[in-house]
């Protein structure tokens, strides 16, 4: 017992005096939680909350575009640009100052939309009621008059570097807006054409409304929001980035000759590593504090929600604890296999990386294509965002994370097994 | 004298490799000797060593420490081996005196004890002032002298020493050669490995040449240079048994 702990205190002497590693260990992780939130954060109100500026080239100089430009202008957060230099801006322009990346959206409405859309309606409208001889029409009932119409394109212009989510997003928008338009029409020609003097007002409230309900256990959970998903995913990258020092330490001390002295010594290897097992389990777990420390108490000084544990702490302290266990076996295993840290070093940072984009640390493993999706069930970071998720999100119990749990000391016992066995076989080798 | 250590046909190959590190080879090592093991590169000395520590594993043949079997007793006869690598095998960033309490307490080694045999040992190496520095301010001289305490801490029967003069100032290594001789005076039995063949022949009561995972030749110095017509230095002996040609393994 003394060799073990006489061991940690050796690993707790040798992290102090290592600013780099302590660097990667509390330093980064805090940066990162913080900068990845700020950034994914102004990201919503990028697309939410701050204004955007929308080139709009109205060819249509009618109705069609006229609507559209008010509907837009009556969008929050939305500015319609239509002009630079008091000179109105073309098509050609338009596309121009989106290209060169000074606007992220031109909108070109064509010409003769408006009338177009009149022409189409109306002929529609007429068709449908002739159906029911309710105006004079030259179809025959029973009878439908096909009529050929020229397409007309409304064209969006995106600058190349917008992502694919902001333009779906702004797509889906416009799309809103010109099914909107197109029903406005259509009800107004109805009621032209029915001879009806007022309005009915089928259109002035919502037909069928949503509510949404967090489907959570019991009624006393909190409500999720951003940095209650964003922080016990950060959380746990920044836990098991441990890998990378970690393999470190183990290759540096093969490379100082020290890994001879320790497996000359009355020694097991398991003690050696048990000595390292410890301290980079505390390590974890002040990692996770002073993480939450941040995420609760600096977030809301730089304009963030605060993290709200919701009195789940303890159960965190256990899922950030075993996280750490898996996280220390995989890198005591990199450690053990590398023959240098240029091999540890990389191959154990672009692993995490994996483990993390695997596990859903970026995207949601429920949007991930079906072949991702099983091979993220094999992810120790997949099972500890599920075991965190499960206790914050869904207001799980001891009992609802033990599979997890069990997956994470699963993967932490095989991992250490591997790297003593293969230490054994080097030495038989 | 009696026997410490007594090897019996030792085989060892590596995974991989067609041809043996040690090949059938055979040694007794006398209690209280200084005993040289000398050999070109890739003779099979580290192999040898590293087995003898309990590094690695035999392909084939017995290996007794005392009445002490190696399969049976590894971690009793660890206990009773220091070792001392050719690498300065300590922490850069710990001092000296941190290096040899951690070194020191794997060998069951506490308290005042241990301290004692610190603050004795650096005393004797000319530390004692240096003792709160790490280990990466050090000159090699400087690190060489730890080195070597990190393996004697423990006072051991048997000590291990691969090139421990390597790189050296001639200060230190009268200092590390005075404290040896004081150590083997003790009773301590070296075994000694260095392409230092000059010292060699100086240093130790006896020497084994190896090559080829063979011992080749085994004497007291004086024995060997004498059994070789016109040799007077080791390095005669060691030429006539082993040749010039060069020894490249890859």
């Amino acid at each position: 017992m003394r060799k073990l702990l006489i061991s940690a205190y050796k690993e707790a002497l040798l992290l102090v005096r290592d600013w780099g590693g302590l660097a990667i260990l509390f330093f980064m992780p805090a940066v990162l939680i913080i900068t990845i939130t700020l950034i994914q954060e102004s990201t919503f109100k990028a697309v939410g909350e701050s204004t955007l500026p929308i080139v709009l080239v109205d060819n249509d100089s009618s109705e069609i575009g006229r609507i559209i430009a008010d509907n837009l202008n009556e969008t929050p957060h939305i500015q319609l640009v239509t002009e630079t230099n008091g000179m109105a801006i073309d098509e050609m322009h338009a596309r121009k100052l989106v290209s060169e990346g000074k606007y992220q959206i031109a909108l070109i409405i064509p010409e003769g939309i408006s009338q177009e859309l009149n022409e189409k309606v109306n002929h529609n409208v007429d068709q449908i009621l002739g159906e029911f001889a309710l105006t004079d029409t030259d179809s025959i009932p029973g009878q439908k008059k096909e009529k050929k119409w020229a397409t007309q394109e409304i064209t969006i212009y995106f600058d190349p570097a917008a992502g694919q989510t902001f333009r779906n997003s702004v797509k889906n928008n416009i799309e809103q807006l010109l099914a909107k338009v197109e029903v406005r029409k259509i009800y107004g020609v109805f009621i032209d054409q029915m001879g009806l003097e007022e309005d009915p007002g089928l259109l002035n409230g919502e037909i069928i409304t949503f509510r949404e309900t967090i489907a959570q256990k019991g009624n006393d959970g909190i409500i999720p929001n951003a940095v209650q998903h964003n922080v016990p995913a950060w959380i746990l990258f920044g836990i098991f980035f441990i890998v990378v020092p970690l393999g470190i330490n183990l290759v540096k001390e093969k490379n100082l000759g020290t890994y001879i002295r320790l497996r000359t010594s009355p020694v097991s290897y398991a003690i050696i590593l048990g000595g390292k097992i410890l301290t980079y389990s505390v390590i974890c777990l002040i990692q996770f504090i002073l993480m939450l420390v941040i995420a609760k108490y600096v977030f809301p000084l730089i304009g963030l929600i605060e993290f709200d544990p919701g009195g789940k702490f303890l159960l965190m302290l256990l899922i950030a604890f075993v996280s750490g266990l898996a996280a220390i076996g995989l890198g005591i295993l990199i450690g053990t296999v590398a023959e240098t840290q240029e091999q540890s070093a990389p191959f154990g940072a672009i692993f995490v990386i994996i483990l993390a984009a695997l596990g859903g640390v970026w995207v949601p493993t429920f949007i991930m294509p079906e072949i991702m999706q099983k091979i993220s069930a094999f992810s120790p970071m997949n099972w500890g965002i599920s075991a965190f998720y499960d206790v914050i999100l869904r207001n799980g119990s001891a009992a609802d994370i033990a599979r997890p749990l069990a997956y994470l000391l699963a993967f932490f016992v095989v991992t250490l097994l591997a790297a003593i066995l293969y230490d054994k076989r080097k030495k038989i080798s | 004298m009696d026997e410490i250590i007594r090897i019996q046909e030792l085989s060892k190959r590596y995974t991989g490799s067609d041809r043996y590190a040690l090949s059938g080879l055979s040694l007794s090592i006398r209690k209280g000797e200084i005993f040289g093991l000398l050999g070109p590169n890739g003779a099979g000395k580290t192999t040898l060593i590293s087995t003898l520590c309990g590094m690695i594993k035999p392909s084939s043949g017995e290996l007794w420490f005392g009445t002490l079997n190696y399969r049976r007793h590894g971690r009793d006869i660890q206990q009773q081996l220091g070792v001392v690598p050719q690498e300065y095998a300590l922490y850069p960033t710990l001092t000296a005196e941190e290096n040899l309490y951690y070194f020191g307490s794997l060998y069951g080694l506490a308290g005042a004890d241990l301290k004692g045999r610190i603050a004795e040992g650096l005393e004797r190496v000319g530390l004692a002032d240096f003792r709160k520095k790490t280990i990466k301010t050090f000159s090699g001289g400087m690190q060489r002298r730890v080195n070597l305490l990190a393996g004697i801490l423990h006072r051991p029967n048997v000590l291990f020493l691969d090139e421990p003069t390597v790189g050296v100032d001639v200060q230190s290594k009268e200092v590390i050669m005075r404290l040896l001789n004081e150590l083997n005076g003790q009773g301590t039995t070296i075994v000694y490995s260095s392409h230092h063949l000059n010292e060699a022949q100086h240093f130790c009561s006896q020497i084994a040449i190896i090559d080829g995972g063979r011992i080749v030749v085994e004497g007291r110095p004086d024995e060997l240079i004498a059994s070789i017509p016109g040799a007077d230095t080791l390095e005669n002996v060691f030429i006539h048994h082993t040749g010039s040609q060069l020894r490249d393994y890859a």
